[in-house]
């Protein structure tokens, strides 16, 4: 038997007191497959260690929730006996050593999450954050994760419907990849991973096991230095043909009703899937590894457990019935064994070639996993009032922010993402929100991933709060309800109290917004240490938010449909600069405070939008964010090829923080001429505060009262043109 | 019209053609399993777009050697009709029922978007519904329809008017020759092609610039 050294110990990420520990709950000293269980379920990424303990102020119900936050999905009842699946998950580390396999198989890894619930793939997102355009490795990153993106989801036949690209310094050394999967199923036939009662065949299933990704999430929670490059055989290699037969093999199994539990193997595979369907269904797992379909020969135990294998799940059966399930598994020609059984011992058994490698309370691994209250400083959040120039022309800085990196037209990217397979998308992307309709309904779900880390940075608190407002307002936007969220909350390294700070106000932030906009938070993630040579990112807390429309057919774009309209704004235009992307873009500088959230407005004003769309008197919304006003009309112009008018009338914010502020809680609407008046009144009527701001007409051009005008041509142009241009762009390294 | 829609393991348009062609005949296709050997009694065989085995190796080789392909070829040598969209198109020529090659996109990059095609011949059972030189917009979704083949084969496809779609000028999205987009074989009952029409029935989903090659179908079929 291997001795456990300190040394090992310390190379397991263990600290000498969580070491201590174990030997306290084992009674003993464990063994070499015992100390690496331990070692990654006790890891960050599968124990949330440091955010559990925040995490429970989150709100997780509301009558319309099915299943909250502890399974691998959240289930959400969207009527009529469907229920939605969804859940975001991050796949920061890997994507950044390699970024084709990382991104790759965090698709695959989220995918499997929602069907292993017994939903079928609808619609996926990827909210990407990547270092500054001219970082020597920012290129190929981007180029690796999005065709890694495509290659999986593309083959798997499920529509990846949008998402969100950002490009910042702080992520030179560290990129975000989060990826979200949004599925279907019938609302009595949604799946768990409670191993309940003893007797039960354990089995496996989908691909064999190799010696790939040993360790993943323990590297998933470790900060990275220079030679993280050298990690690479740690990145799991994915392969979605498997996964379409996965797929395809587990909702046939899930036709019939021989599973009790079924659980996919993704972090800490054959070890975290036992260990979870044995905790929750309070019962033993006793596991023989001498069954286990392996790739590769004179496999350990301890590498069996801790492989990372893609395309595997762990199923308990029904006695009896596991020919019916060999006989589904065959004709796809998938593997399937029965790998062990269920016990009333509420022990994890591990056997192999005869020895018993490990034999440890279940308990131990999930209820005694550390739960820790790290130190933290309340972050000092940014406030002083900025200052412009204002010599800048304004339609020139249109032009600037319009075809800038966070600006610019994301087509060079979801053009290699095949977005309308399953002949259900309704929105495509370059929306506010994707629409996917409910297949063979007129129901349409509406789907959004949101967070501007920038604010976040000056204000994590308020940036949480923001995260979940532009997603409450996107979703709302296209005219959808707002049921539900997913987040993917991704900082630096939790040790450090400031950052620690970040992470708990954030948590507070989206709690905060959630339970005052009543959208529950289903599901989530936690990507921490997410640091290079001590340099954290900036916190990025992704909200993917899910909700429903009833009527597809009634549903708002945000493309200009006729000349003639009024154009109105709903919400209040203060004018706020602070760290607005004309800020940034225009005048080079990232200064001020976030702007500030107003729960109260953002939720009447979205209600109040959303009962227009839904009663088929308005079909052109969109939500004023990144970029402001003038972007916003720009967009809106852009889309459907007609011009704009637009005047400042009735304000006393100057033009530029009027134009570019990216005050909160505002909607820009185009209104048929005859509705304006009308839905003006009802406006006051509801006491929220609104402004005609110009109209939409036939020249090709967006024009701003005594500041001049800018032709569509030109803003397209430099709108379409950066992406491709940046990416065609000769390799510096 | 009867139909029947073949699937591959990793095929993933097949719910797809099996929607669309329920929406316009009124009646379900016949769903066949690629290691069926035999074909029901039908008019019409749509080789769906996707993976087929993974096409790891190049796309539609592993599937032109399956034994419903050999059920689907018998089907048209007596004459039946055979579409194959997409990935179909690369099984039809990895099969050799259609000549030619699908190679990658010339940018090495998958694409998905609506393009213009223009209709080049309507004497044929999938695009008589069409006019002649009439464009139309359908959307693509794929990483290898780089349609090659040598100028002998092309010239000789052009002579005998067995170019039935093309690219528009100037938005050709794989460096196909000849800007060709879909082929009949020489009896006409076999068309491959790379853009999606069963994904534009429906003016919800951008369009219904397709619903004429199933109707097309219908009229003559049924």
């Amino acid at each position: 038997m291997t001795a456990i050294t300190p040394e090992l110990v310390k190379e397991h990420g263990l600290t000498e007191g969580e070491y201590a520990h174990i030997k306290r709950l084992l009674n003993r000293e464990p063994s070499l497959v015992e100390l690496g269980i331990f070692s990654v379920m006790w890891s960050e990424h599968c124990s949330y260690k440091s955010t559990r303990f925040h995490l429970r102020k989150l709100p997780t119900k509301a009558p319309w929730v099915i299943q909250g936050p502890g399974e691998n999905a959240g289930v959400i009842d969207i009527g009529d006996g469907d229920a939605c699946i969804f859940k975001m998950e991050s796949h920061n580390h890997p994507s950044f050593i390699e970024p084709y396999q990382g991104a790759a198989t965090g698709v695959g890894g989220i995918m499997r999450d929602v069907f292993t619930m017994g939903a079928r793939p609808i619609a996926m997102m990827n909210a990407l954050r990547f270092g500054e355009p001219s970082h020597p490795k920012t290129r190929h990153l981007v180029e690796g994760v999005v065709h890694g993106i495509g290659g999986y989801g593309n083959c798997m036949g499920v529509p990846t419907v949008g998402g969100e690209v950002n490009f910042h310094r702080s992520y030179n050394g560290n990129i975000l990849v989060n990826a979200m999967c949004v599925g279907l199923a019938k609302a009595n036939n949604i799946f768990l991973s409670a191993a309940k009662g003893a007797g039960n065949p354990v089995v496996y299933i989908g691909s064999k096991t190799g010696r790939d990704g040993i360790h993943g999430a323990t590297m998933a929670s470790a900060e990275f230095d220079d030679a993280s490059d050298e990690k690479r055989p740690t990145v799991q290699v994915g392969d979605p043909f498997t996964e379409k037969l996965l797929l395809e093999a587990c909702l046939e199994l899930m036709a019939t009703d021989a599973i009790i539990a079924i659980q996919d193997m993704g972090a800490a595979g054959l070890t975290s899937s036992s260990a979870e369907m044995g905790d929750k269904g309070g019962s033993g797992i006793e596991l023989d590894l001498d069954k286990v379909p392996q790739r590769e020969a004179n496999m350990t135990a301890y590498e069996m457990m801790l492989s990372e294998s893609q395309e595997r799940m762990l199923a308990v059966l029904k006695p009896g019935r596991e020919a019916e399930a060999e006989k589904i598994f065959k004709k796809w020609e998938l593997d399937f064994a029965v790998i062990g059984i269920t016990t009333d011992t509420k022990r994890l058994v591990v056997k192999h070639k005869g020895k018993i490698e490990a034999d440890m309370p279940i308990t131990a691994l999930s209820d005694e996993a550390p739960v820790l209250e790290r130190p933290f400083t309340p972050p000092a959040p940014k406030h002083a009032p900025v200052k412009f120039d204002k010599s800048k022309k304004l339609m020139d800085s249109l032009v600037t922010v319009i075809g800038s990196p966070d600006m610019a037209s994301r087509r060079w990217v979801w053009e290699q993402y095949d977005h309308t397979v399953m002949a259900d998308t309704v929105q495509k992307p370059g929306g506010d929100a994707a629409v996917v309709r409910v297949h063979g309904t007129s129901k349409g779900l509406a789907i959004s991933t949101d967070v501007t880390p920038r604010y976040c940075q000056a204000d994590p608190f308020e940036g949480a709060k923001q995260a979940v407002a532009e997603s409450y307002r996107n979703i709302s936007a296209v005219g959808a309800l707002p049921l539900a969220v997913t987040d993917n909350l991704n900082f630096g390294n939790p040790q450090k109290p400031e950052i620690m700070g970040q992470i708990v106000a954030g948590i507070d932030g989206i709690g905060e917004a959630c339970r005052a906009l009543d959208y529950p938070v289903i599901g989530g993630n936690c990507s921490l240490y997410n640091e290079t040579n001590g340099e954290g990112i900036l916190p990025t807390p992704a909200i993917g938010g899910v909700g429903l429309m009833q009527d597809v057919h009634r549903m708002a774009t945000v493309a200009l449909k006729r000349e003639g309209d009024a154009l109105l704004l709903i919400g209040e235009t203060k004018g706020h600069l602070g760290q607005s992307i004309y800020l940034r873009e225009v005048e080079t500088r990232e200064e001020g405070g976030a702007p500030p959230v107003d729960l109260k407005a953002e939720r009447k004003n979205g209600e109040f939008v959303r009962k227009l769309i839904e009663s088929g008197r308005v079909d052109t919304v969109h939500d004023c964010s990144d970029g402001g006003l003038l972007s916003a009309l720009a967009e809106m112009a852009m889309a459907g090829n007609i011009g704009v008018d637009a005047g400042v009338a009735g304000t006393t914010v100057d033009a530029i923080p009027f134009f570019f502020g990216e005050d909160q809680a505002r909607y820009v609407l185009a209104v048929p001429a005859k509705e304006a008046d009308k839905i003006e009144g009802e406006l006051r009527a509801a006491g929220i505060i609104h402004a005609i701001i110009g109209k939409t007409v036939a020249d090709k051009v967006v024009r701003v009262e005594r500041e001049g005008e800018v032709s569509l041509a030109t803003l397209r142009k430099a709108h379409e043109e950066w992406f491709p241009k940046y990416m065609s762009a000769p390799h510096t390294n | 019209m009867k139909s029947a829609v073949i699937i591959f393991p990793a095929s993933n348009c097949d719910r797809d053609a099996q929607t669309a062609l329920k929406q316009l005949t009124g009646k379900d296709p016949h769903m066949v399993w690629h290691q069926d050997s035999a074909l029901p009694d039908v008019d019409l065989v749509v080789l769906p777009g996707g993976f087929s085995y993974g096409d790891y190796l190049r796309c539609g080789a592993m599937a032109s050697q399956s034994s419903v392909m050999k059920a689907v070829k018998a089907h048209a040598e007596k004459g039946g009709a055979v579409v194959g969209i997409c990935n179909g198109f690369q099984v039809l020529t990895e099969t050799h029922m259609l000549p030619g090659a699908l190679m990658r996109n010339a940018d090495l990059k998958f694409v998905c978007r609506p393009v213009k095609l223009t209709v080049e011949e309507t004497q044929s059972a999938f695009t008589r519904k069409y006019a002649k030189g009439q464009e139309i917009s359908i959307p693509v979704a794929h990483g290898e329809g780089n349609y090659f083949a040598d100028d002998e084969t092309l010239n000789r496809l052009e002579g005998e008017n067995r170019v039935a779609f093309r690219y528009a000028q100037g938005d050709n999205p794989n460096g196909s020759a000849r800007n060709i987009a879909g082929i009949l074989n020489e009896k006409r009952n076999v068309l491959g092609l790379m853009p999606h029409p069963e994904r534009v029935v429906d003016p919800l989903l951008g369009g219904e610039d397709g619903k004429a090659l199933f109707q097309s179908l219908i009229e003559t079929l049924s």
